[in-house]
């Protein structure tokens, strides 16, 4: 009896519609989020993911509509975000029915946001979303992270921090980084990695376990599931508590009843769905 | 007025919707009690919860909801608290010590030991320590949603299940009318929405045998 690992579907959309490319280049329409999150619902997956990749302004409205209707769909639980600035942004986003919130540019820019949202929803609903990408020399490495992260991690260099949508970066470390979004009350980490997003290469486990190690909370591991062999690999390697895909699921390359069969034959414990 | 309907208190809780929906699914009728008077012969209420100990009860008392509550319970009304709304029964929670809770169970609320990852975010499952109403048909292996750091660890005579995550913790309770369950049932699939069945046909018969 123990925690089961979780397996995250991510629905990106552009507010109304679930798209996909790589790295928000070449996006093209992958259906409905309604319908997928019914059928992902249905099929066993642990928990829905709902961005809104655009996150603009005006469409915002749309965008609450799109949760709505996803969570009308779901007997799991739904994260959602996109863009989140504020706690009204934020409590607009819980009302429309999604359990949790991710923030990530916004916190970058001004960290109070997840104090502030975590005193007024709780840390259990604050997801901090990190867009992490290798680099040989992080300016802003601090010696307490290059502690936490040792070994392996450290041997391959570390990780910087980018936002807005992985097209600006902010020199900051990623695992001082999530200790610092930890410490001001996020309860839960969704850590992608740039380099492997989108290329179906496997996750950066050592990403994974370098952030997974330094934190006290819950990390899900994003970016670069190809097999069920990745998914045993994020969560004994990576020490992943929870593991996120989209496109092998809405094209069917992997079905969830399957890829929890073979973690459960591996030894990884898993809700299995009749 | 709408005394066929089970009524869900509102204060201001993330997960009443979901909890809506979840008994909507199941056909069941539900109303919101933001008010005194709304909660005022009520047939069965769901006290939903997310978020914090301090905060649940003070909006409980700025409402006028607190008394009418305790009341509402101690006079035998089917009662099922979520996740917060197990929490609220007990005496009181080190998640905010000053603060005191309805007082309906004995002892206290105490945080999860930092041992395990925290929050305790996701599917578990439970272990029974007796005969339940509300897990009556749910496979003993079933994996229910858990989203929280305080828990019960002192397990009361009223337990009837117990999780473990860094410590064993109380998953379900019951004392008489009075019904609760730290995961979300609104968010735990085809186990969940058994155990809101469950409280329903309790709520009905209990109400059935009173009225004959």
């Amino acid at each position: 009896m123990s925690l089961a690992r979780r397996i995250i579907p991510c629905l990106d959309t552009d507010g109304a519609s679930v798209v996909k490319g790589v790295r928000f280049v070449n996006l093209r329409d992958a259906g409905d989020p309604a319908e997928l999150a019914a059928r992902y619902n249905r099929e066993g997956a642990d928990e829905l993911v709902v961005l809104d990749i655009a996150a603009s302004r005006d469409r915002r409205g749309t965008f609450l509509e799109t949760i709505r209707r996803v969570a009308e769909q779901l007997a799991i639980p739904l994260t959602a975000g996109g863009g989140v600035r504020s706690v009204e942004e934020g409590r607009s986003i819980l009302r429309a029915g999604a359990d949790k919130l991710t923030v990530n540019t916004a916190a970058v820019l001004r960290p109070e946001l997840i104090e502030e949202l975590s005193r007024e929803f709780g840390a259990q609903a604050v997801v901090l979303a990190i867009d992490a990408k290798r680099c040989a020399k992080c300016p802003d490495r601090s010696v307490a992270a290059l502690h936490q992260a040792s070994n392996s991690a450290l041997a391959s260099g570390a990780w910087e921090v980018f936002v807005r949508g992985g097209r600006e970066a902010t020199g900051r470390d990623a695992v001082a980084w999530a200790q610092e979004a930890v410490a001001r009350g996020a309860g839960e980490i969704l850590l992608t990695s740039m380099d492997r997003d989108g290329t179906r290469s496997g996750f950066d486990c050592a990403l994974t376990a370098a952030v997974s190690r330094a934190v006290g909370v819950p990390v899900i591991a994003s970016g670069g599931a190809d097999n069920p062999a990745d998914f045993l690999a994020v969560f004994s390697e990576g020490r992943a508590d929870a593991a996120l895909a989209a496109s092998i699921f809405h094209d069917n390359l992997q079905r969830l009843g399957e890829l929890k069969q073979f973690l459960a034959s591996h030894g990884i414990p898993v809700r299995l769905v009749a | 007025m709408n005394a066929a309907k089970l009524t869900l208190v509102d204060y201001g809780a993330g997960n009443l919707p979901s909890v809506e929906r979840a008994l909507g699914r199941l056909g069941v009728e539900t109303q919101r009690a933001a008010t005194p008077e709304a909660l005022a012969g009520s047939r069965a209420i769901v006290l939903p919860g997310v978020g914090h100990f301090g905060q649940l009860m003070r909006t409980l008392e700025e409402r006028g909801l607190h008394g009418p509550l305790r009341d509402a319970i101690a006079g035998g009304t089917p009662f099922l608290g979520i996740c917060l709304g197990l929490q609220a029964l007990f005496v009181s929670s080190e998640e905010d010590p000053k603060q005191s809770g309805l007082g309906i169970v004995g002892g206290s609320v105490q945080p999860l030991p930092k041992t395990a990852k925290l929050p305790h975010m996701g599917w578990n499952q439970l272990r029974r320590l007796r005969p339940s109403v509300l897990l009556r048909g749910v496979r003993d292996d079933a994996y229910f949603y858990f989203a929280h750091s305080f828990a019960a660890l002192d397990a009361p005579d009223a337990a009837v299940a117990v999780c473990d995550h860094g410590a064993s913790f109380v998953a379900a309770l019951e004392q008489e009318n009075v019904l609760a369950v730290q995961f979300h049932p609104e968010k735990s699939g085809d186990p969940g929405a058994l155990v809101l069945r469950n409280f329903v046909e309790f709520a009905r018969a209990k109400t059935a045998r009173e009225e004959a």
